[in-house]
């Protein structure tokens, strides 16, 4: 190494110090001790023992409540992550369209993906679905007219509860639209102007051009969902004052380990929890990872 | 070319021409219709938060109330009990840099949501920034290694390092304190952010770099002073993603923080809705006054940060 070489490396190690800090203090030493943590029984207050794959046991073979939310987070992510991948490629599709007054359609659509997550918004939604005076109730009454008190009832039934919370994260499909639109505003518009004198319609130019064109970002937002939706929280919290009701039919992951590690003080126990979100998430990533062969990247030729 | 091909030419773009007309309407037709309800809930907010108590359970719903109950606003500001008049938490007492003041509010979760997020924010952009200029334009022993580290992180769940934080915050005496919710924005601001920056200085041609050193500039001259006024829509972006990011966190103030008057406006918020229950038109006062800042500041680097979405985001 030359002197000018280690006085440039020298200065980067300065440069990313707060890095290397957080990787020790806030992220790698963490993960570690909450690898130590999982295998210990803890409460805070009084020493740590170390018990071995106890908790582990005792989560796969005698806690219906961590399958209870392992189900229910399951079911919430099969629901919102595909329906809102649908809606919002077909809002970007639309608004790539040539029609006047996108800036507006494009806040309209976006916004309410930026607020959507805060605690506000998630006790709008709870009033929102009150199953006597709330909004949803009386439009479904007013546009279909059934009876509001024949209406589901939504955050106090065990049925409508979890169809509430992916209503509320179809609310947030403008996130994704903006990205969807920058990815259809990538591709060469010659494309569809060779597949157009080739005789093709809109809808073969759909399938051909458009949804392979898009398929980097699809691939790269629904993996980023999924890992969004396993750790919904926020607005469970809000709209079922921290419980996950009703009958638990809300409680999902990252509700349940909060739950563990902070109302009841079993450190070790919500650590595992943690851990095995993390592998799951892990796993479902990969999976993703492996069956991507649908993904075409531009400049590759398909195999 | 004889008349007829041309005649038929015409035809051709006739049609064409009117079948584009058709998609424009029917596709302003559904932009309209899903703008609409995409803005119901927040109309039905603005609506409730005027209304009376007796009004916000009517059914059908009053959409514009009359008489507008403004007072809705100061009352769920000052935390004011519907039912006696009083004043929750007025005998309360919260501190401003060294000074006390009287009577716990809105007010205090608003100066307290301030004070992290804009420390937070600034903590976020400048560290994540600082990092992202060694990865993108350095060469030290280890970068790839540690960038790959760095991508890594972003797959793990904040959740897995939750309690041990907890734990490490806890023994450094932070509880109950805001050390926790600043401290960690300042050490790179989350794999994301450093991500993002990096992407946009790769855009950046490198001759700049040279130019500058070639004239005596440092390492963090050029960083400071050529990179970065370079890098606006990236910076803001990060900057407006860290801003509602902590704005909006809801997970790590409700464990860290304890004492009403330390509350953040989502804690805060939280703390009323329990104590209010079913008066969602105080509820929906707080909670609107709580959403236009965020919206606004949307609203205003909109512009800047979609093009820095759409450019760093992607390619």
């Amino acid at each position: 190494m030359t002197s000018g070489e280690r006085k440039e490396a020298f200065s980067a190690y300065l440069f990313i110090l707060p890095f290397i800090l957080s990787m020790i203090f806030i992220v790698g030493g963490p993960i570690i001790a909450a690898l130590v943590l999982s295998f210990c029984k803890w409460d805070i207050f009084t020493p740590a023992q170390f018990v071995g794959l106890d908790n582990y046991e005792k989560i796969f073979l005698d806690d219906p409540r961590f399958w209870h939310a392992l189900w229910n987070t399951a079911y919430y992510t099969a629901l919102s992550v595909p329906i809102g991948m649908v809606l919002s490629i077909a809002v970007a599709i639309l608004m790539n369209q040539k029609v006047k007054g996108i800036t507006i359609y494009r806040t309209l659509f976006y916004l309410p993906s930026v607020i959507g997550s805060s605690v506000a918004v998630a006790v709008l939604w709870k009033w929102i679905f009150n199953s006597d005076s709330g909004l949803m109730n009386y439009l479904i009454s007013f546009t279909t007219g059934i009876p509001i008190s024949e209406c589901p009832k939504w955050l106090a039934s065990e049925v409508w509860s979890k169809p509430a919370l992916v209503i509320v994260s179809l609310w947030g499909v403008g996130g994704g639209m903006i990205i969807y639109l920058a990815g259809l505003q990538g591709i060469p518009t010659a494309l569809y102007e060779a597949s157009e004198i080739d005789g093709a319609n809109r809808w073969q130019q759909f399938w051909t051009v458009t949804m392979p064109g898009l398929s980097p970002v699809i691939f790269f937002q629904l993996i980023i969902s999924i890992v969004n939706s396993f750790q919904v929280f926020n607005q469970i919290y809000i709209m079922t004052d921290g419980l996950g009701g009703p009958a638990d039919s809300t409680l999902m992951m990252v509700i349940y380990i909060y739950q563990k590690a902070f109302k009841y003080y079993q450190m070790g126990y919500a650590s595992a929890l943690a851990l095995i979100l993390f592998v799951i998430i892990l796993a479902v990533t990969w999976l993703q990872q492996k069956y991507s062969k649908w993904v075409y990247y531009e400049g590759e030729l398909r195999k | 070319m004889n008349e007829t091909t041309l005649k038929n030419a015409n035809g051709f773009w006739a049609s064409k021409k009117r079948s584009e007309r058709i998609t424009n309407i029917v596709v302003t037709v559904l932009l309209v219709l899903g703008g609409v309800s995409m803005m119901l809930p927040m109309i039905w907010m603005l609506s409730t938060s005027f209304k009376a108590l007796n009004d916000i359970f009517a059914v059908p719903p009053i959409w514009i109330p009359n008489p507008l109950h403004f007072e809705n606003y100061p009352n769920a500001w000052n935390i004011v009990d519907p039912q006696t008049g009083r004043v929750m938490f007025g005998d309360d007492s919260w501190n401003f840099f060294g000074f006390t003041i009287q009577g716990v509010n809105f007010t205090t979760y608003l100066v307290n949501t301030l004070f992290i997020s804009i420390l937070a924010c600034v903590g976020a952009t400048f560290s994540s920034a600082l990092v992202a200029f060694a990865f993108a334009r350095l060469r030290f022993p280890g970068r790839e290694f540690l960038w790959y580290i760095c991508l890594a992180t972003m797959m793990v769940p904040a959740q897995v390092t939750m309690i041990p934080q907890f734990v490490f915050f806890k023994t450094l005496g932070w509880y109950d304190t805001f050390w926790p919710l600043i401290v960690p924005a300042w050490l790179g601001g989350g794999a994301f952010n450093i991500f993002l920056m990096r992407q946009f200085f790769m855009t950046i041609p490198y001759e700049m770099d040279e130019a500058a050193k070639i004239d005596g500039c440092s390492n963090f001259g050029v960083f400071w002073r050529i990179l970065l006024p370079l890098c606006k829509p990236a910076l803001t972006t990060v900057t407006v993603f860290a801003f509602v990011y902590n704005w909006n966190d809801f997970l790590n103030p409700l464990i860290y923080l304890d004492s009403n008057n330390k509350k953040t406006l989502a804690l805060g918020l939280t703390n009323f809705v329990s104590l209010y229950g079913q008066d969602y038109h105080l509820l929906m006062a707080a909670s609107l006054i709580i959403t236009i800042p965020i919206a606004l500041m949307f609203l205003v680097g909109q512009r800047y940060f979609i093009q820095g979405i759409a450019t760093t985001g992607l390619k």
